[in-house]
């Protein structure tokens, strides 16, 4: 049989566990701003496309473009490069295996980001074991697609988003 | 401790203040002459005082560098020449500052090893050192912001290296993918990243402030330790704080304030890093990047992990193993005067430390002897830094021979006097 006393007892366990989740759910609604406001900001939300013309970059150099704060590589592979980088799709030292072709729109067009997936730092263009990319910070060695091929990187170089407008201009972002 | 005196206040006035606010009898207390330290303190024992007074002379020269320092990406870097070249005195607070930090981390890091080697994190100080190694990490971070601050190449790849660091944390649901853009509220460090670092650069030393007032507090509940590592038991063993080790502290400061000087008058950028008088340039990473001496060795253990996250783990665990020592070592004696074996293999630690920090400095492929690179010895020295923690300790703490402890401090005093 439930006495009085119970009752009371179950309504104020009740009442303490109820008033203690608002109160943590406001103190979290309170926190949030405090913590979201370190975020990115819409105005660096809003700076997310660049275009770039083609025709400045020769068969065999590389190009490095500023997009949302980062560099951007853009190389104009020549036909050796290509038929190197493909040739290597099956290389048992692939740290992140990709074939070539996922990694281009167009093989004379590599559009990639030019930051190292290790920590950050600018890798070296035409420098490394493979002939591609080299990380002067910790030793990771690219490939001519952009592949971890050897070093403490654990991805390759990403590619970044973009479009050919026409045959000689892309839009990144 | 009942052999310490109480305040006594000298005057009306003061009495009538000491009634309403105890503050000189805490003072008293707590830095005068009623407390009461071992005799038999060494100059080892003059570390944490100078620990305390580079805080605030950080905090005094950092506020006035506030005043001059504008934190913009296009600002930043022409206004610490700006302090350098045309502030009033600017040149002197500046190095003050810059050097300051390296003097900061010495004293700590002598302090560190003072408390290795007599034992001080053992029974019943543990909270002593867990709030010193507390104030550590602070100082480590806070001495990473403010190194983004000038703003040069050194400045932003370093912020970038380091604010990577957590990209390793990735595969954490939720939170681990925009856990880097969150720390640089972008999508590289940038302008948000710098005025954070500035704001919180600012913060984290009136946070050391707190922390190191709960560490003297927790200091003077047992009182302080002592080469001999016994504790102190009766008037006999201790002495007043003022005058003793006012004056040995303020002579031992004196010192200390002459060899700061040298740096701070004669060599400026001696510490420093000439890549960090270019300014950051996000598309060029300089040909080697090397963080500041007193992070090398830890620098030196994260690269030489070839996995990201493990060696990002690795390299925090160097620290946060520090929690663990008063349990790893079980040793019922502090002191490793009394403790040859432990002794040895201290000093082992302490050269293999050394090394890490001159490997950190090194690029990893460079290659010092028998045609092996600075990443193997790395590697050697990183598994002899933790062997050290999780294997020698744990074995040569509980097995070894101890030497015979004196039965008191005056004891070994008078019995030491004696002989001369």
């Amino acid at each position: 049989m439930t006495t009085n006393n119970d009752v009371a007892e179950e309504r104020r366990n009740f009442l303490y566990i109820a008033t203690g989740a608002a109160g943590a759910i406001a103190a979290g609604a309170a926190v949030w701003p405090l913590i979201n406001q370190m975020n990115p900001s819409k105005d660096v939300l809003a700076l997310s496309s660049i275009e770039v013309n083609l025709t400045n970059i020769p068969e065999g150099q590389s190009a490095v473009f500023l997009w949302r704060g980062n560099p951007i590589f853009i190389r104009h592979r020549t036909a050796l490069e290509i038929a190197e980088a493909q040739a290597s799709d099956t290389a048992d030292d692939l740290i992140d295996p990709e074939a070539d072709a996922d990694r281009v729109q167009r093989p004379e067009w590599l559009v990639m980001s030019g930051v190292c997936t290790h920590l950050g730092c600018v890798p070296l263009d035409q420098q490394g074991d493979f002939g591609g990319w080299f990380c002067p910070c910790h030793g990771s060695h690219y490939d001519i697609s952009g592949r971890i091929r050897k070093g403490p990187a654990p991805t390759n170089l990403p590619i970044v988003e973009y479009v050919f407008l026409d045959n000689t201009t892309i839009r990144i972002g | 401790m009942s052999s310490d005196k109480k305040y006594v206040p000298s005057s009306p006035t003061a009495k009538w203040v000491e009634d309403r606010l105890p503050l000189m009898g805490l003072i008293y207390s707590s830095l005068g002459s009623g407390f009461s330290a071992p005799r038999n303190l060494n100059y080892m024992w003059n570390f944490g005082v100078l620990a305390g007074f580079m805080l605030v002379v950080q905090i005094v020269t950092g506020i006035v560098l506030a005043m001059h320092y504008v934190p913009h990406i296009d600002f930043a870097f022409d206004s610490v020449q700006h302090i350098r070249r045309d502030v009033n005195y600017g040149w002197l607070l500046q190095a003050i500052h810059a050097n300051g930090a390296s003097m900061f981390f010495m004293v700590v890091y002598v302090h560190i090893l003072r408390g290795f080697y007599f034992g001080s994190y053992k029974s019943p100080r543990e909270i002593l050192w867990f709030l010193g190694i507390i104030i550590y990490l602070i100082m480590m971070a806070t001495g990473f912001m403010g190194y983004v601050l000038p703003w040069g190449q050194m400045s932003f790849w370093g912020a970038k290296v380091i604010t990577n660091l957590f990209s390793a944390f990735d595969f954490i649901p939720f939170i681990g993918d925009g856990i880097v853009e969150w720390l640089w509220g972008g999508f590289a460090v940038g302008q948000p990243t710098l005025n954070r670092f500035y704001s919180l650069h600012y913060l984290l030393p009136f946070v050391l402030v707190g922390v190191v007032i709960l560490h003297i507090w927790a200091l003077h509940i047992p009182g302080s330790t002592n080469p001999l590592g016994i504790d102190a038991d009766g008037p006999y063993d201790k002495i007043p704080f003022h005058p003793y080790y006012t004056a040995k502290d303020a002579f031992g400061l004196g010192v200390f304030v002459i060899f700061y000087s040298i740096f701070v008058f004669y060599m400026p950028d001696f510490l420093g890093h000439p890549d960090n008088y270019i300014k950051a340039d996000p598309l060029i990473t300089p040909a080697h990047i090397v963080p500041e001496w007193y992070y090398l060795p830890f620098y030196a253990i994260l690269r030489a992990i070839p996995d990201k996250l493990l060696g990002v783990i690795a390299m925090f665990s160097s620290i946060l193993i520090l929690f663990a020592l008063p349990w790893l070592d079980g040793a019922r004696i502090r002191s490793m005067r009394f403790r040859p074996l432990s002794q040895f293999f201290f000093w082992i630690f302490v050269v293999n430390t050394l090394f890490l920090g001159y490997l950190g400095q090194l690029s990893p492929d460079d290659i010092l002897v028998f045609g092996w690179t600075a990443l193997t010895f790395a590697q050697i020295s990183t598994f002899i830094y933790f062997a050290h923690f999780l294997l020698i300790i744990p074995l040569v703490s509980r097995m070894e021979t101890t030497k015979s402890v004196p039965i008191s401090i005056a004891a070994a005093v008078l019995d030491a006097n004696k002989k001369v």
